[in-house]
């Protein structure tokens, strides 16, 4: 986060104004929303229970932010699709992805959600990508909580990237600018 | 009882209907006449005390000129009275034939059908819900067929499934049993 304004420090525990601070708004907007990532789990086989190791007390996921598992779409902000997607299933992941809101983030975790894995057959996707966009795709079969983790803060720094209001605001910035 | 005591008491039965009997360590498999299939069954099931059906599994035999008709059915029981296998085979009659159903004996042989039905596309006369368990409804072809590519074939039904052909990259990656150190024997593909 920047500082901006006059040569009055400005610190979080200043004297003169005390626990303020100076940013923008799409870094304190990136800064909310990458460090409350609620996952949707769609865990769908081995490396669900990768996923839920993470979300346990050794390598606590929570501790990034994503505090709950949310199984609803309309609550969750990033989909962590987690094993191998048939096509019977593929379908049922598109909606739950129609129907999160944005903003919203995929993480294709393993070797299965990224690329169909070792299942070069009539039934399994080639990766969720091919459906719905994905932001990260974490490698392994499967990915230790460890690399799970590692994903997810590489989302966090994508997200750090984003130009949130500048995005939602493209109208009224045309209009003010033109 | 043994196996072989229960393979000997339904030849007695069932006589010149049982067209081959073959005895591989133990193991007791029967070949059966496709019209007395559902009768041997009854027998078996009721008669001889055979109450659990372990499987109900398919072959296909394209390609296999010394196949009599393409696909045969093979039935799995096992007694828990007697702690006995057995294994029961028949012929499909022909391509399109139907094969009697075993649900009123084994119960469990709803899911058992349904499987066979969606991966061979082998029907079965009277099953109370035929239609297909893991591909999804509507999908036009039978996966489990030798003639039916590994990859996959392209498919495309609006808003209840796809599928396209999965980039095998060189072909299925076999091993060929030896006694060559594990560079030759490790998989790769076998087209080269």
């Amino acid at each position: 986060m920047s500082e901006s304004g006059n040569s009055i420090s400005t610190a979080y525990d200043s004297k003169i104004e005390g626990n303020i601070i100076f940013t923008q708004v799409d870094a304190a907007m990136n800064w909310m929303r990458s460090n409350s990532l609620w996952p949707m789990p769609m865990g769908l086989a081995c490396c669900a229970i990768e996923l839920m190791a993470s979300g346990a007390s050794r390598f606590d996921i929570s501790r990034f932010g994503s505090e709950v598992m949310r199984f609803s779409p309309r609550q969750s902000d990033v989909m962590i699709v987690a094993g191998t997607v048939t096509y019977k299933m593929a379908l049922a992941v598109k909606r739950i992805w129609d129907q999160m809101a944005e903003p919203k983030w995929c993480i294709a975790m393993g070797a299965c959600a990224s690329s169909g894995g070792m299942y070069r057959s009539y039934a399994v996707l080639q990766g969720i990508d091919q459906l719905i966009p994905v932001d990260v795709y974490i490698s392994g079969c499967p990915p230790r909580p460890e690399a799970l983790l590692e994903g997810l803060m590489r989302l966090q720094r994508k997200i750090g990237t984003e130009h949130a209001l500048a995005d939602q605001k493209r109208e009224l910035i045309a209009e003010l600018t033109a | 009882m043994t196996a072989a005591d229960a393979a000997n008491a339904l030849q007695a039965k069932f006589a010149s209907r049982i067209l081959k009997r073959v005895n591989f360590r133990g193991e007791e498999t029967l070949k059966v006449d496709p019209a007395s299939l559902k009768a041997v069954l009854t027998h078996c099931k009721i008669d001889l005390g055979f109450d659990y059906l372990v499987d109900v599994s398919s072959l296909d035999h394209f390609g296999d000129d010394t196949a009599e008709t393409r696909f045969e059915m093979v039935y799995e029981l096992y007694s828990y009275t007697a702690k006995v296998h057995l294994r029961i085979r028949s012929d499909v009659p022909d391509q399109t034939g139907k094969v009697e159903t075993v649900v009123d004996l084994w119960p469990t042989a709803n899911w058992h059908e349904r499987e066979v039905y969606d991966m061979m596309g082998i029907d079965f006369k009277d099953h109370p819900d035929l239609r297909r368990i893991l591909m999804w409804e509507g999908y036009p072809f039978f996966p489990l067929r030798k003639d039916f590519p590994l990859g996959g074939k392209e498919t495309d039904v609006p808003d209840v499934a796809f599928t396209g052909s999965a980039p095998l990259a060189g072909g299925p990656f076999v091993t060929v049993p030896s006694n060559a150190t594990t560079l030759h024997r490790e998989p790769r593909s076998r087209e080269s």
